[in-house]
């Protein structure tokens, strides 16, 4: 079992942003954007409503926590996003981009800054470990077998699953899967993921790495992603913990408390394909809702 | 829904996804390794059980109207009634459904699993077009690999027919190869190769349908195959009735 002081070590050259790039970043004019916004959209399936009126933004290196029950409508709210669904009504910015009426050729370039981690990984069963993370540089037409082998090496790195290069996804368990899945994700470095119950399934250890991962992207790539999950323990990792690095360059995973307090994390829950709450971590615990309470306390 | 509008909406989505697969063969990024792969698993990959079914069917009309021939003196035709026979409708038709069974019921599954496993989607979001990359390189191996099949299922009917005259019924092999040479014209073997191709049309729109719409896990992946095979078979041999018709008044195959 980890705990928050586990460490890890990484490549810095590899791994984490100088801190010229974040001093830039900072500056740049499209930071004031949100990464992600959705105006009162609505979506449903004949006569059943899954999408009912949801508003809610994304900002910058933010990570927001989508909670709700199976079939509250969270998968399909970061379907939209990506465009494999469209809405019914309202509007869906990414980057301050209006992509509600895309074509599929359209959203085919916004999908390059996107990356998306499917529930069971969703990984190519035809295809080796190696070439399901090579997928996406090999549809961008890179051709030079040397960058992409570096690149897919860069990102099994940073998933800890070099060993597991040739192996083809069956050999993989199930925790594998989904770090592979993340690894395919994060080629061409996104500004979004999207994780789509990443940790369903698995056992407490497995999804503590999948929720240490996701940390890791938002703290030290500044990465804004959407985490769809109905797991408390999920909720309290991603938004009580912050990833941060030493002067070996260790990856540290520490509790938020006097030192820092995270403000990068928030909790939304949807119910009936609406959203019923929206804030912190702690507001969430707080509230006085029963629906919410029975939620936290998984009845 | 009522079953004209049901029918007529699958219609409209085969239709729109066999103009997306052919448009889509002529934008970039194309695939010509997955072509070539399916061709060799459609085209290559159904040849024995293509040429067994051809042999086999040249021997039985051999077998069963050799005798009625010679009832009537006319038994030298054998190799005529055999040609024609298995050029304009047993060969495609046969063919077809071999291929319906064998690769429109792969298709189907394969394409299923994916919807059912995510994959479909995990292909679009990393930037690949399903319709291109899984489609169209089944399409394209369907219309170019059936009528060759076809082609190889016609010799090898003729085959099959000439060693059941020969063997069974001591017939010259020359005698046979002349009625067959006299049976056929330019329009039959034209007719033959045109049918397959609408044939390739029918299986691939229906198999990739059947498999990109499937819903239900993994007993939908089983419900979607098995209308692939069955709506194809039936599609193939309605498809033939009139293919034979237009090409009777487009090429006269077939008209004394």
């Amino acid at each position: 079992m980890f705990s928050s002081t586990d460490t890890e070590r990484v490549d810095l050259a590899d791994e984490i942003l100088e801190p010229t790039d974040l001093e830039d970043a900072v500056d740049e004019p499209k930071r004031t954007l949100d990464a992600i916004e959705f105006r009162d959209v609505h979506l449903a399936f004949d006569d059943q409503k899954v999408l009912d009126g949801v508003s809610f933004t994304v900002r910058r290196g933010e990570t927001k926590i989508i909670l709700g029950r199976s079939g509250g409508g969270k998968s399909t709210a970061i379907r939209l996003i990506l465009g494999l669904l469209k809405p019914d009504s309202g509007q869906i910015l990414i980057d301050g981009v209006d992509i509600t009426d895309f074509t599929e050729e359209e959203m085919m370039e916004v999908r390059q800054k996107i990356g998306m981690v499917f529930q069971e990984g969703a990984l190519f069963d035809s295809l080796s470990v190696y070439e399901n993370v090579a997928y996406r540089l090999r549809e961008q037409g890179v051709i030079d077998e040397d960058e992409i082998q570096a690149e897919v090496e860069r990102m099994l790195r940073f998933v800890d699953l070099e060993d597991a290069i040739d192996k083809m996804p069956d050999e993989l368990s199930g925790g594998m899967r989904r770090r592979v899945g993340i690894a395919r994700a994060l080629v061409g470095d996104p500004e979004i993921v999207l994780f789509d119950e990443p940790t369903a399934g698995l056992d407490p250890p497995t999804a503590r790495t999948i929720c240490e991962l996701a940390i890791k992207l938002r703290d030290l790539h500044d990465v804004s992603s959407i985490f769809v999950t109905h797991e408390m323990n999920n909720v309290r990792y991603l938004s009580s913990e912050y990833a941060t690095v030493n002067n070996q360059g260790e990856v540290l995973y520490e509790k938020e408390g006097e030192k820092l307090c995270l403000i990068n994390t928030e909790v939304i829950m949807l119910r009936h394909g609406q959203i019923v709450f929206s804030g912190s971590d702690e507001k969430l615990r707080t509230s006085k809702d029963a629906y919410i309470q029975r939620f936290i306390h998984g009845k | 829904m009522n079953p004209i509008t049901k029918f007529l909406d699958e219609l409209q989505e085969v239709s729109l996804l066999l103009w997306n697969a052919f448009t889509g063969l002529f934008r970039s990024p194309r695939y010509p390794g997955e072509i070539l792969r399916q061709m060799d698993l459609i085209g290559v990959g159904s040849l024995p059980i293509v040429l067994l079914t051809g042999f086999f069917t040249g021997g039985v009309l051999v077998l069963q109207t050799f005798p009625t021939l010679q009832y009537y003196g006319i038994h030298n035709e054998s190799g005529r009634s055999v040609a024609t026979s298995l050029i304009r409708e047993l060969g495609p038709v046969l063919t077809a459904l071999m291929v319906a069974g064998r690769i429109g019921s792969a298709i189907s599954a394969e394409l299923g699993s994916m919807v059912v496993s995510q994959q479909i989607d995990a292909m679009r979001a990393l930037g690949a077009d399903p319709i291109k990359k899984l489609v169209a390189p089944r399409l394209l191996a369907l219309i170019f690999m059936l009528p060759l099949l076809t082609v190889a299922a016609d010799i090898f009917g003729i085959l099959g027919g000439a060693t059941v005259a020969s063997y069974i019924f001591d017939q010259d092999i020359n005698v046979f190869v002349t009625s067959v040479r006299n049976g056929i014209s330019t329009e039959d073997i034209l007719g033959g190769v045109i049918k397959p191709f609408f044939f390739g049309l029918v299986l691939a729109g229906l198999a990739c349908h059947k498999g990109l719409s499937t819903t239900g896990g993994t007993v939908g992946v089983g419900r979607s195959t098995i209308n692939a095979v069955v709506l194809s078979s039936i599609w193939v041999i309605i498809f033939d009735f009139f293919l034979a018709k237009a090409l009777q008044s487009i090429l006269g195959v077939g008209v004394i």
